[in-house]
């Protein structure tokens, strides 16, 4: 009998069908990943094997099976006694997913006593069984913290030990590595595989993430508009899609190995996902062709080589230093980093949560001081702001105003320079709305009107907006699926060969990094560990923080994959 | 974080932040008084004193002086204590002195002491109402969304707020104390002079404060819960099988009482001089009603220091909240 048996599943959110006649299964022991961008009904599904959408509203159809419990009919009792004991949930977000009241022994301990009779103490000690299993170091004293008091891998640690605690037959993760940092999300990837290969649970992985679908199932689904796309094991859907969508979404996925095309403008030259990026680019109308038209005082496309000239150097930082805090408080956010930007090139700097980047990134725009070092523009020491240097930010959702329309966001930066003609701040906010893709028609309308995708794009027309030589982009896609993701990496290529923009790119994802940059500087808690040109960081790593973080990125190939997992115990055992 | 040292600066600072302000609120009172128009010696010395004897009383008041001076006066007699001729003789008033009374001589200091437990009595005993009907309907009808029961509870609530304290106080006291004479009708009776008294007579009073109030903590806890409900962490307990019960009781409660915390220190502090009509309508000899009066008969000494006490309080319910505040979330750090 399977483990998972779902048949012809509806759920429909009013008139919007999330998930439209889904049938899979799921034997005991095996793994699939249900793979998927936002809004393709992928966490849907998962919500409905656990019974968790009733009461919500949302109209569930079809059959759903789970551990020999069928969700639909069964009583609240009944439903109660799967959730956690025969099949667990591991949710997206750590922080979030825990109560910030009280200590995570406490909640695992609560969970654990729903399922089993146990006294309050036995109860304990099993929370802290589980949490010394997904390897929480002194768990007897961290058992008693509470999840603030958790960095974000150990929080999902703490999260998976939960789930862990009444020893289900069926893991449920959904999402269970997009908030954490690349080395981490390898640690939690491997203790997944490790404890399923230990207890023999089923595993059901929800993600966006093809990469960490192929690191983790045997089995893939992919989804699409609440329907199945394509499913097989993950070698032959991902090494032969059959589907022109699953061909789609493996090309845009950025490639860490994949070298980038000498002499290209940053993105849409770039390795394997080029095409499909360019392709699905142009289904959105997002194509240069009316890049003549473009307003800007586009400079001439010169594409430097490497050693070019000092006067070729737009944006400079010498030894630039940010301190946070007071007193025994006092922490180096940025330690002592120069770096050059020069005309034309993209340089990226790439690192993990808390490594500094975004704190650098905003003092080479002037939005923070340095507290010692400086930061010099064609030559000249500024203080500040400066329009020519311009940024764009992570989240287009929060660094939009929601109460003013995307052309008042867009003009700000002619306003703050002086302009007062607002028939010609019309035309020019018209002009960079077509220059990224959007349409002049869309200056009335509000941020919550668009998507992802073209927030981001409003975002860029901003940061346009005034002219600038160098764009700093703090994260710009890692809010993005991977297909927008692509779109918006090829717009930000286009502009910078039109308009001769230096970009500095600040991201976590090194594929994306590498696809983009002409040159690469690896950050690790405040510091630059290692900075060259993009392939030679990257198939030459000198710096063994460098060789960790590029085997921590999940690879498509799962044989890949299973390599590199052995090849991050050997550098855990180093 | 850091244990005892990290209380010990907090309320440290704190006491500081509170003596500028009790500073900042007597100044803006004694401004207030000056440039208000009216006689102050003429209303003090009443309709038929003769211009010489209000000359005498103006005098006497230091009501001549600028107005830098009687708030020196004033400052010192709070640090070091006052002497006070009443003619013929010389009153000594000591250190945390408030001056006299304009009207009665009396010192205000003395005056406060003898209303002030009057005041808290009705404030804390009905504070503790206020919070068992607020909260529990809060959570009932969070729990019982969209149910009959659940708009029952609202109608009752609205209602509560709507009402003035006067009609439900005076209904109240019709029916229970006229009609079913359960409770004689009230007289204020000090809790040192019999507790057991003072609780039977203050339970009219308490009630029908606390039913004014609850209704706010009602809507707040509500709306605060289902906040919470709707978190990512009640999810969580959901998905592994924990009772609805436990979700409610244990996790969304505990996530809605900051606001409840907050708002109750802004009630009670207010409460300690505003709850002008309970007192008044049960004959409660408190602040609220005391300050009333002062304000009538220009009595600055007393306004001013009746004020003062009321900041205090004031001030104490929010540091207090604060302190709450950081042991229901280890979170927050006190600053």
């Amino acid at each position: 009998m399977s483990l998972v048996e779902v048949t012809d599943l509806g759920v429909a959110f009013g008139a919007v069908r999330a998930v439209d006649g889904l049938s899979l299964r799921l034997d005991p022991g095996a793994s699939l990943a249900l793979v998927g961008e936002s809004g393709s009904g992928k966490s849907t599904v998962a919500a409905a094997l656990l019974g968790l959408h009733r009461g919500t509203g949302a109209r569930v159809t079809g059959s759903v099976r789970v551990a020999g419990t069928d969700v639909q009919r069964a009583s609240e009792e009944e439903l109660r006694r799967l959730r956690g004991a025969k099949a667990a949930m591991v949710f997206q977000d750590p922080l979030s997913s825990l109560d910030p009241y009280y200590a995570v022994g406490d909640q695992i301990a609560e969970v654990y006593r729903v399922h089993a009779r146990v006294s309050r103490r036995a109860a304990r000690a099993r929370a802290v069984e589980v949490l010394d299993r997904v390897g929480i170091p002194d768990a007897v004293r961290r058992s008693r913290a509470r999840p603030h008091e958790f960095s974000g891998g150990m929080r999902q640690r703490a999260l998976i030990a939960m789930a862990l605690a009444c020893g289900p037959e069926l893991l449920i993760a959904d999402e269970p590595t997009t908030a954490l940092d690349v080395t981490v999300q390898a640690q939690i990837l491997d203790l997944l595989h490790t404890l399923r290969a230990e207890t023999g649970m089923g595993l059901l992985l929800v993600t966006h993430d093809v990469g960490v679908a192929a690191e983790s199932a045997d089995d893939v689904l992919v989804m699409r508009h609440g329907r199945v796309v394509e499913r097989g094991p993950v070698a032959e859907v991902l090494g032969a899609p059959r589907e022109p969508y699953t061909r789609e979404l493996l090309g845009a996925v950025p490639r860490v190995d994949a070298v980038r095309e000498a002499g290209a403008g940053a993105g849409a030259g770039a390795g394997a996902g080029a095409a499909a990026a360019a392709a699905a680019a142009a289904a959105e109308a997002v194509t240069g062709t009316e890049s003549g038209a473009s307003g800007a005082g586009g400079l001439p496309t010169a594409v430097q080589a490497p050693g070019a000239e000092a006067r070729d150097v737009v944006l400079e930082a010498r030894g630039l230093r940010r301190e946070f805090g007071r007193g025994k408080r006092a922490f180096t956010a940025v330690d002592d980093v120069s770096v050059t930007v020069r005309r034309g090139e993209t340089l990226g700097i790439v690192g993990e949560s808390g490594s500094g980047k975004t704190t650098l990134g905003r003092m080479l725009v002037g939005l923070l001081e340095p507290t010692s070092g400086e930061v010099r523009f064609e030559g000249r020491a500024r203080d500040g702001v400066h329009p020519a240097v311009q940024m764009v930010f992570q989240d287009p959702v929060s660094s939009l105003n929601p109460r003013r329309s995307v052309g008042e966001s867009i003009a700000d930066p002619l306003r703050a320079r002086g302009e007062r003609d607002e028939a010609r701040i019309r035309e020019r906010v018209r002009e960079l709305l077509e220059r990224v893709g959007l349409e002049g028609a869309h200056h009335d309308r509000y941020p919550h009107e668009f998507s992802g995708g073209q927030r981001q794009r409003v975002g860029i027309a901003r940061a346009l907006a005034a002219d600038p030589r160098v764009i700093v982009c703090d994260e710009p896609v890692s809010a993005l699926d991977v297909t927008t993701q692509a779109q918006v990496v090829a717009l930000l290529g286009e502009l910078q060969r039109d308009l001769g923009l230096a970009l500095v790119f600040v991201a976590h994802d090194l594929a994306v990094v590498r696809q983009v940059s002409d040159r690469v500087a690896v950050m690790r808690r405040g510091r630059i560990v290692e900075e060259g040109p993009a392939d030679e960081v990257y198939d030459a790593p000198r710096d063994p923080y460098t060789r960790q973080l590029l085997a921590a990125v999940p690879s498509l190939d799962p044989r890949t994959a299973a390599e590199r997992r052995a090849a991050r115990r050997d550098l855990a055992v180093a | 974080m850091n244990g005892i040292s990290g209380f010990a600066g907090f309320a440290l600072r704190r006491a500081l932040a509170t003596v500028v302000t009790l500073l900042a609120v007597s100044v803006i009172v004694y401004v207030v008084f000056y440039v208000t128009p009216g006689n102050v010696a003429q209303i003090t010395c009443g309709p038929r004193c003769s211009p010489a004897q209000v000359q005498q009383v103006a005098e006497q008041l230091h009501l001549n002086d600028p107005l830098y001076v009687r708030y020196g006066h004033f400052l010192q007699g709070i640090v070091a204590g006052q002497d006070y001729s009443t003619g013929t003789s010389v009153a000594h008033c000591p250190a945390p002195c408030l001056g006299l009374s304009y009207q009665s001589d009396q010192q205000v200091t003395e005056l406060i002491l003898t209303k002030l437990p009057v005041s808290l009595s009705l404030v804390l005993g009905a504070m503790v109402l206020w919070l068992l009907l607020g909260v529990g309907t809060g959570v009932l009808s969070a729990w019982r969304r969209g149910r009959l029961s659940e708009r029952v509870l609202t109608a009752i609530t609205l209602a509560g707020t709507a009402t003035p304290v006067f009609v439900i106080g005076l209904v109240l006291m019709i029916v229970v104390c006229g009609e079913l004479e359960l409770l004689p009708f009230p007289q204020y009776v000090a809790l040192t002079d019999d507790p057991e008294q003072w609780a039977w007579n203050l339970l009219l009073p308490w009630l029908s404060l606390a039913l004014i109030e609850a209704a706010a903590f009602a809507r707040l806890t509500r709306a605060a819960m289902l906040e919470t409900l709707a978190e990512d962490h009640i999810r969580t307990f959901r998905a592994y099988g924990v009772t609805e019960r436990a979700v409610i009781g244990r996790h969304a409660l505990r996530g809605a009482l900051a606001p409840v915390i907050a708002l109750n220190a802004n009630n009670v502090g207010s409460a300690v001089g505003g709850a002008v009509l309970t007192e008044t309508l049960f004959g409660l000899p408190g602040i609220g009603q005391e300050l009333v009066h002062a304000v009538h008969v220009v009595d600055l000494p007393v306004v001013v220091g009746m004020v003062l006490v009321i900041g205090f309080f004031v001030v104490l319910a929010n540091a207090v909240a604060d302190v709450l505040y950081a042991v229901a979330d280890r979170r927050v750090v006190l600053a």
